[in-house]
């Protein structure tokens, strides 16, 4: 795999794949998307950028541990449903609030938070699954 | 627009949205769970920062504990409370419902959970810090609190999974061999169950249209036997076995012994009671009408159970294995609560569950500290603790009372009620089966203590002679591990001596699960015409 156009490659293609993962997971909600499909997404984009330079690399770029990333996704999921206690509404009630920007009506809630929080889980999860992996397959 | 107005009279949906306000109270049904699961996520952020885990675990439990005790108060004064999540009607929302029965052992957990955080921190090697020890414990609380509230049946399959991945961290975190081989045996039936649990979860949903406990239970009674019958076979199956009740036990004594202590304590505390805690919910409350036709086999398994299990903690050599047994036994007396569900008996499972949760737990803790002055788990090559630490074998032997359910301590109340509850409907094998799985028991565990304690030195020619093996405790180990055990056995002590407080836990827990009627009210479920699922049978308005 470790071949030269591969490596030249990888780079921009991880950029593409992570741009490409947070227009999903910002289109869910109404059309297909989402948190789970975009944390996917950019667990992937992390996998191939493992192949392509190794593992050691990658947990250089990312500067966080995956696991932590996970964790700070639950984290967020969970504190997305606690916000509703303002709205003397029980937990998890969608909050939404409105705002123009440039002509455009853009909407910000709760369960977008929420999604966010699954993004992280998921990328945060399947990460250190790929990474894991991947430090085995370089030790060979 | 007139076209809107018209098309929306003649369909006339139901209301499903709750329109009125969620006051801060009604919070506190759902906290626990949630600063559970936020500060396991939390700490797994921090887990390269070992000095901060224990502290924020302890006020994160301390937090916990005192919301239950505030939540057992407000269910004590007003009935059971529900909130229902985001704000949708409870059949289509998912419910969280609290009564005293769920609280009750919430807060015992919680307790628990708290002892062996402290209880731990003696000897958690840095390794097992850094895998997040303390973050899979919340994690495995937050799981346990959530199954005990929940009053959904999908939601509580969630939480066994929650409950499932945390103990599955848990029990291989020292990474030695026979912790992989308990985990694989533990893991592999606890999945199976789980499947069970799920494939009786489609069934149930395919035959009422809802998962909500109470809206269930509403519905079970003109539900069709047949189905109903077979769904409540395989609840019984896959919650016996998260419950370890014969002759699906295997597991527990295969896996129990192989994890630290502290997490042995904290998995016989927790896990198989959650079990039975969802085996007496689903039977009893839910599908009363399934239970009446397994009775005969809940009483055989009951009866099994009892006697084969204090049977294998003879037989054992390895002290917390036995000690595993001992747990099973006691399975089997909530199982006779299950058989005979008049009030007694029911109370009786009730307070059953609650000194297993605290008692089990107890064992284990004091079993972690005799391994650590013997250096070993073999019960043969143990002797002569007597004379390093007496206030350990005056412990154990409370302990083994407790358990055996010998006044008076905390386990003799619920055999108490079990035994006088098995008399009014006349069934005196089961009796007979509480009394010898006393007998056993007492054997067993006083077999154990003459064992470790009585006899001078190890099993052989040696035998007399003063053991010279024993490590006696470090100052750390008597503040960290002593103390706290200590302080849970006197609370096991002062529940067995001053029992008024637990019997009136246990009486309202067992009049609520016996008798739906309140539990449906507070999910807002009230009267069957406000059901807005079509009653079964019914081919909708024409």
């Amino acid at each position: 795999m470790n071949t030269v156009i591969f490596r030249t490659i990888a780079p921009i293609l991880v950029a593409i794949m992570l741009v490409f993962s947070v227009f999903v997971l910002l289109r869910g909600h109404n059309e297909p998307g989402g948190g789970f499909i975009g944390g996917l997404i950019a667990a992937s984009s992390i996998a191939i950028y493992g192949i392509a330079a190794g593992v050691k690399e990658v947990r250089k770029a990312l500067k966080f541990d995956p696991i932590a990333i996970a964790g700070f996704g639950v984290f967020i999921a969970a504190f997305a449903g606690t916000i509703s206690i303002f709205y003397q509404a029980p937990y998890l009630t969608g909050i939404w609030a409105y705002f123009e920007f440039e002509g455009k009506k853009i909407a910000l809630s709760t369960p977008l938070l929420f999604d966010i929080g699954v993004y992280f889980t998921v990328l945060g999860t399947i990460s250190t699954i790929a990474l894991a992996l991947e430090e085995k397959e370089e030790k060979k | 627009m007139e076209e809107k107005a018209n098309y929306e009279a003649a369909v006339k949906l139901p209301v499903a949205m709750i329109d009125f306000a969620t006051g801060f109270a009604d919070w506190f049904i759902i906290l626990p769970t949630i600063i559970a699961l936020m500060g396991a996520a939390l700490l797994i952020m921090l887990r390269f920062n070992r000095s901060i885990q224990p502290i924020l675990t302890i006020i994160f439990i301390l937090t916990i504990i005192i919301i239950e005790i505030n939540l057992l108060l407000r269910i004590l004064a007003l009935g059971p409370q529900s909130m229902t999540m985001g704000k949708w009607l409870p059949p289509f929302g998912i419910s969280f419902t609290v009564d005293i029965f769920g609280i009750s052992f919430a807060l015992a957990s919680a307790l628990t959970a708290l002892i062996v955080t402290i209880y731990a921190q003696a000897d958690l090697a840095k390794r097992e810090v850094k895998y997040g020890f303390h973050s899979l414990l919340l994690l495995l609380l937050a799981g346990v609190s959530g199954a005990f509230m929940t009053g959904d049946m999908f939601n509580l399959y969630v939480w066994f999974e929650v409950m499932l991945i945390a103990s599955f961290g848990l029990i291989i975190m020292g990474g030695r061999k026979i912790q992989l081989d308990g985990a694989i045996k533990y893991g592999f039936l606890n999945f199976l169950a789980t499947s069970f649990f799920l494939i009786a979860l489609g069934l149930i949903y395919g035959l009422f249209g809802t998962l909500n406990m109470a809206d269930i239970s509403l519905k079970a009674a003109n539900a069709p036997f047949g189905p109903l019958a077979s769904i409540g076979a395989l609840l019984l199956l896959a919650f016996g076995m998260k419950a370890a009740a014969f002759p699906v036990n295997a597991w527990l004594p295969a896996s129990y012994h192989t994890p630290h202590p502290a997490v042995s304590a904290l998995f016989g505390g927790l896990l198989t009671k959650v079990g039975t805690y969802a085996l007496l919910r689903s039977l009893l409350l839910v599908m009363p009408t399934a239970r009446d036709f397994l009775e005969p086999l809940i009483a055989a398994l009951a009866v099994i159970t009892l006697i084969l299990a204090p049977l294998g903690a003879i037989a054992q050599t390895n002290l917390r294995r036995a000690i595993g047994f001992l747990l099973i036994g006691g399975i089997g007396s909530v199982l006779v609560g299950l058989a005979v569900p008049n009030l007694r008996g029911v109370a009786g499972a009730s307070i059953y569950i609650f000194h297993s949760i605290l008692t089990i737990s107890a064992l284990y803790l004091v079993a972690g500290l005799i391994e650590k002055i013997m250096g070993t788990e073999d019960v043969r090559k143990m002797g002569g603790l007597y004379s390093a630490s007496s206030w350990l074998s005056i412990l154990f032997l409370v302990l083994v009372f407790a358990v055996a359910g010998l006044p008076p301590f905390l386990g003799f109340w619920p055999k108490l009620l079990l035994i006088e509850a098995s008399l009014e409907r006349g069934e005196i094998l089961l009796i007979i089966a509480l009394l010898t799985n006393s007998l056993l028991t007492a054997i067993a565990g006083s077999r154990l203590w003459a064992h470790i304690f009585w006899r001078a030195g190890p099993e052989g020619a040696n035998s007399e002679q003063p053991n010279e093996k024993l490590q006696p405790l470090k100052t750390k180990d008597k503040w960290l591990c002593s103390a706290p055990t200590t302080i849970l056995i006197l609370l096991i002590v002062y529940f067995g001596i001053n029992p008024n407080t637990i019997f009136g836990l246990g009486r309202v827990a067992a009049l609520d699960l016996l008798n739906s009627d309140r539990y449906v009210e507070a999910t807002g479920l009230a009267k069957p015409d406000l059901v807005t699922m079509p009653q079964l049978g019914e081919e909708g308005e024409k």
